[in-house]
Order: C-alpha cells, then sequence, then structure tokens
C-alpha cells in the first residue's frame, strides 16, 4: 500500500516506522524542514517539507495513486483539512485523522474522515483501566457499529453471579464474549456459570453499555 | 440580524464594528484579547476570548440564535473548520469563509461553502490597475482566468 502520513511528531514518526516495518510504501510530509532532516537521517529518504493541506504539496508526494492518507499533526484543525482535500480533490479513497480534541471526534465523522483516533481517550481509557477496583471498564469503541468491548467485575451482590450464561437475560445487541476468573480466560457456552470476581468481557452497543453494567456488576 | 464573527485581525475587527454601527447584534471571538483593542471605541457587540472552532465557545457567542457567521481568523484550516462546525452543526443560514489559499478556497466553494479568497481577488484588482496603465490589460487577464 501507498500511504502518506501528514504530521512528523512523536506520532507520526513511529507510525512511518511501523509502516514501513510491515513493507508499506510511507511518505512523511512535515512543515519543519529541519525535522524533515533528522526523520530522514534515522528512517531512510521518506519524508518530504511541505504542508500538507496544500494541494501542490499534495501532488508532489503523488496523493492521487495514494491508498490511504493519515493526518497525525497536533492541530484538529489541519488534520481536518488534509483528509478533505485528499478526499474531495485527490480521490484518496481512506482518510484517518488523529483528534486531538476529544470533543472534535463526532464533529470529523460527521465531515466525512472515515476514522478517527483520539489518542487523548485511549490514554484516559488505558488509565481507567490501570485502576484497580474499576468495576465496569470501556475497553474498546468500534466506531462504524457504535459497539464497545467492556469489562465489567461480577460483584457479590449481582444478580448474575451463581448463574449459568442461558439464564441471564442479556440486553438486546450484547454478548459475553470470554470471561477471566483469575488466571484463566474462559470462552463461555450456554452452561458457564458466572462467579463473583469474574471478568466478564463483552460486545455491547453504545446505548446497551449502562444496562449491562447494572445488570452484571 | 445576529452575527458571530471568528478572528479579530483588521477584517473581522473592521466587519464587525460596520455591522455592530448598522444596528447588528454582533458576537466577535478571538484567542488573543489583545485583538480586540482592534474595535472602535464605542463598540457594542460582544466579545469572547476562545477558539472559533470548540462548539462550547462558539454557543457562548450565541450561535445557535446566529442568522449570519464569519470566519476570519488568519488560519485558512481554523475558518475552514469553524465554518463547517457553523454549517452543519448549528445550520446557521449563512456562512462565510475567508480563504487565503486559491486551491482550497476552489475546493471548498465546490463542497458548498460561501468563500472569499484575498489573494485571488486582490491579485485581479492589482492587476487590473497595472496593466490598465501600459494597456496590456486583455492580455493578461486572459491569462490570469
Amino acid at each position: 500500500m501507498y500511504v502518506i502520513v501528514a504530521g512528523g511528531g512523536k506520532v507520526g514518526f513511529y507510525l512511518s516506522q511501523n509502516l514501513l516495518a510491515q513493507g508499506h510504501e510511507v511518505l512523511l510530509i512535515e512543515r519543519n524542514s529541519e525535522r524533515v532532516t533528522e526523520i530522514n537521517e534515522s528512517l531512510g529518504a521518506v519524508a518530504m517539507a511541505g504542508d500538507a493541506a496544500e494541494a501542490a504539496t499534495l501532488v508532489a508526494a503523488g496523493a492521487p495513486r495514494a491508498d490511504v492518507v493519515i493526518a497525525v499533526t497536533g492541530e484538529d484543525e489541519d488534520n481536518l483539512v488534509i483528509c478533505q482535500v485528499a478526499r474531495e480533490k485527490f480521490h484518496v479513497g481512506r482518510t484517518i485523522a488523529r483528534v486531538n480534541n476529544p470533543k472534535n471526534e463526532h464533529l470529523f465523522r460527521m465531515l466525512g474522515v472515515d476514522v478517527t483516533v483520539s489518542q487523548t481517550n485511549h490514554i484516559l481509557s488505558l488509565i481507567e483501566q490501570a485502576i484497580p477496583e474499576q468495576s465496569f471498564v470501556h475497553l474498546l469503541s468500534l466506531r462504524h457499529e457504535d459497539l464497545a468491548i467492556v469489562d465489567a467485575k461480577v460483584s457479590e451482590t449481582s444478580a448474575v453471579s451463581h448463574r449459568a450464561i442461558a439464564e441471564i437475560e442479556l440486553p438486546a445487541n450484547t454478548a459475553i464474549a470470554a470471561i477471566a476468573r483469575g488466571p484463566r480466560l474462559i470462552v463461555p457456552n450456554a452452561a458457564t456459570e458466572l462467579l463473583p470476581g469474574d471478568d466478564v468481557i463483552a460486545v455491547a452497543h453504545r446505548d446497551q453499555e449502562d444496562e449491562l453494567r447494572r445488570l452484571l456488576v | 440580524m445576529k452575527i458571530v464573527i471568528v478572528g479579530c485581525g483588521r477584517v473581522g475587527a473592521r466587519v464587525a464594528a460596520l455591522l455592530d454601527h448598522t444596528g447588528n447584534d454582533v458576537s466577535i471571538i478571538d484567542t488573543d484579547s489583545r485583538a480586540f483593542r482592534r474595535l472602535p471605541a464605542g463598540f457594542g457587540g460582544e466579545t469572547i476570548i476562545g477558539t472559533g472552532i470548540d462548539e462550547d465557545v462558539l454557543r457562548a457567542a450565541g450561535i445557535e440564535d446566529a442568522d449570519a457567521f464569519i470566519a476570519v481568523t488568519n488560519g485558512d484550516n481554523r475558518n475552514i473548520m469553524a465554518a463547517q462546525v457553523a454549517r452543519l452543526v448549528f445550520d446557521v443560514p449563512e456562512v462565510v469563509c475567508r480563504i487565503y489559499d486559491p486551491v482550497r478556497e476552489d475546493t471548498y466553494r465546490r463542497l458548498g461553502l460561501t468563500t472569499v479568497c484575498p489573494t485571488t481577488t486582490m491579485s485581479a484588482i492589482i492587476l487590473d490597475h497595472v496593466m490598465h496603465d501600459t494597456g496590456e490589460e486583455d492580455a493578461v487577464r486572459g491569462g490570469v482566468a
């Protein structure tokens, strides 16, 4: 695949390094020419200096034949415009934007960016997962389907504890995917009984997350 | 009319002053409070410190009731994003966006934004003056268009 990465900060650098290691053709566009020199010294000649929101830069970068454009600068407005120009002017099939302000995530999707990556939200959720005694943790959002993967700890007082999965009335659009019991990971069947202290990994529609929380925790 | 302006530079401040003077309800947003010094004494509108791409800042400026929205910060991308937020999130009936880069201006005009490109406008005016004096007007303007 030919991938254009816009923004040569830490995210752009490590992303490019990774994509190159996977055998993809990568071009990194970075505004600061000193930074371009630094990047080229460590990754080989993959970076070019320029403003990725400028059509002329994207032409020079060969945008019309790019499979993916990934905008990871520190400015949301730049990431948005880079993706929109790539899509509208150069018909790039897939555009991915880093969202710095989590408030803009919804907006980017409204404005036609295919995928948004909010590092702030990711870091927050990682911290949340690392805090012990959290009884219900949102592990991952599957944006396009509005699905989430969640981890719920079954308590002593939970209505579902000591009950088999077949007996539990789960909310619509939810499924129990796995149960972490101490060091063991169990792929459950209808007869599997939930015990206090189990970590239930479930797939849930975002609207059902709260209901699932009330049921399990 | 209720009008929200983002960017209190020379153009933003002047447009705000003119609209305020003619009896409109004006709110002007800028990230730098010093920018508001460009507004004339007796300016009756509201000034808001913040970025025009933040929905909460725009709400504080009264965008939900706005009849018109004008994006004239010095960043093309910021103007483009602010204008799209005004149009798509808040359904402001009249949205005008300044874009210096002619190519980006063309792209977003095609996408339905009302755009103003000072680069092409100014170039045409300057060439008009220069070529008028030398009599080469038609030849050069033909090349520009």
